[in-house]
């Protein structure tokens, strides 16, 4: 236990930026994912052809990938200087983005087509048959496969470590690598693994809560 | 309830004194899926306060005439202007043409994770703008006028297809429309069911809502309408009063429909 309690300064500035990276890259990849997903199956062809290429792109490009194009790319574009946890947080968002829009767009599909025809015949815009109307029944149907998207993206903030941003994978090197922290590395990946599988327990805690308080009937 | 019915009354009074003016023109419409001409030369007036039934053999554009009136399907050619304004090709401009014109559709599409009173809300709220009090007050005088006032509070799937078909009349009335399309209305519908979503319907043309209603109801027809418009094929082959066309059909066509129906 030496290898916690040693060391809890250490697991508790990891875990914050585990969560800190989970959360604002889900909150991109959540917005950008229905904008993105609504885009696909929008009436305007340009906003289709944007959303394909966008899904198209980022989702066919490995995530390691993608960290270093903004970890490493961005810097010498010249823009304004972020640090490398904002930079993860926009390559992971951006990334999930893709997978979140992929989601929602089998949900619109499971929508019955009469559902937004009927939304259209009362004189709502494309803009308000989406939100009132088809992603509300939509995000019900695909409430198990997005958890699974938004695990997977609580797990890819493991690649953050890769690119000096201090979270929970980081935390084996900071420890072993300084000689008068207690816990060898396999106690401290163990102990790792064990935080992402609690984590994601609550997640699906989370996702049973939703199923049942979204249940629809037909 | 003083201000409902002077609503009414003002409502009443601006469709009475415009009453036979056109309000729906189609003109010269023609309507392709690829190869397949679905619509061939359709012209057809309807006037303020004048219903109109479409009959049919099944695959002779009936649904499809209706559903290009609020632009539901589009037109390969021709017009369709409502209220002398053409329909707009997308956007704003035909959502706000759309809440002027009423639609039930064959299979209720009622907003499934909404309830009954949500479903009637919906429009005057987001797009009329009422607020929720006065929305609510409005719809539940409309599910009330309809019989389905004790279910407000359910969710679609709760009630039974004719309930359900009821609500989606109401839904369509809250936003005060100018003209009603029905598409199919009772086809989805168990027999028992049928008579009590006619029978608000017949109360409906009897207030002196224009209507468009596509139906394989004759009794309808024959009660409600001002006209039957009969079609085959894609085209209108015949139009006259119900009592002309049912006792005296012109068209081989309708004579060979009628004498089906009569048999079964």
């Amino acid at each position: 236990m030496d290898v916690i309690f040693g060391n809890l300064d250490l697991w508790g500035r990891a875990l914050g930026n585990t969560l800190l990276v989970f959360a604002f890259g889900g909150v991109i990849a959540l917005v950008l994912g229905l904008v993105v997903g609504a885009m696909r199956v929008s009436p305007v062809p340009i906003a289709r052809a944007v959303g394909t290429v966008y899904v198209n792109i980022i989702r066919n490009t490995p995530l390691t990938l993608v960290f270093f194009f903004f970890v490493f790319g961005y810097p010498v574009l010249g823009l304004p200087r972020l640090s490398n946890t904002v930079l993860g947080i926009l390559a992971i968002g951006i990334y999930t983005a893709t997978y979140v829009a992929e989601t929602l767009r089998a949900g619109i599909s499971t929508v019955p087509v009469g559902q937004a025809e009927a939304a259209r015949a009362i004189g709502l815009p494309f803009g308000q048959v989406m939100s009132l109307i088809v992603l509300p029944q939509a995000f019900r149907t695909v409430v198990p496969p997005m958890m699974s998207v938004f695990i997977a993206l609580l797990k890819n903030t493991t690649v953050a470590a890769g690119f000096s941003i201090g979270e929970l994978a980081a935390l084996r090197a900071t420890i072993n690598d300084s000689h008068d922290r207690p816990g060898n590395p396999m106690e401290v990946l163990l102990w790792v693994a064990v935080v992402f599988v609690v984590l994601v327990l609550l997640m699906s805690w989370v996702q049973r809560y939703l199923e049942n308080r979204w249940r629809i009937a037909r | 309830m003083a201000m409902d019915a002077g609503k009414a009354d003002e409502q009443h009074s601006r469709t009475s004194e415009r009453r036979g003016e056109p309000l729906v023109v189609v003109s010269q419409v023609q309507k392709h899926y690829g190869e397949f001409q679905a619509l061939t030369d359709i012209d057809l007036t309807v006037n303020r306060g004048e219903v109109v039934v479409v009959i049919g053999p099944s695959g002779s554009g009936k649904s499809t005439l209706c559903r290009t009136i609020n632009r539901l399907e589009t037109i390969t050619s021709g017009s369709i202007a409502i209220d002398g304004r053409e329909l707009p090709k997308e956007g704003r401009a035909l959502a706000d043409l759309r809440a002027d014109v009423g639609m039930v559709f064959q299979s209720f599409n009622l907003f499934a994770h909404l309830t009954v009173l949500e479903n009637v809300t919906l429009g005057p709220i987001k797009v009329r703008h009422l607020k929720k009090a006065d929305a609510e007050r409005e719809a539940k005088v409309l599910l009330d006028r309809v019989g389905v006032g004790q279910q407000a509070g359910k969710l679609p799937a709760q009630l039974s297809g004719g309930q359900q078909q009821r609500v989606a009349i109401a839904r369509a009335l809250a936003m005060n429309p100018k003209v009603m399309l029905f598409d199919e209305p009772t086809s989805a519908l168990d027999p028992e069911m049928i008579n009590e979503v006619l029978d608000v319907m017949v109360a409906l043309a009897q207030d002196g809502m224009t209507m468009i209603v596509v139906t394989h109801e004759m009794g309808f027809a024959r009660k409600a309408a001002d006209r039957v418009v009969f079609m085959a094929d894609g085209r209108i082959v015949e139009e006259s009063t119900p009592d002309e066309f049912f006792t005296n059909p012109k068209s081989d066509r309708a004579k060979d429909f009628l004498s089906k129906l009569i048999t079964h």
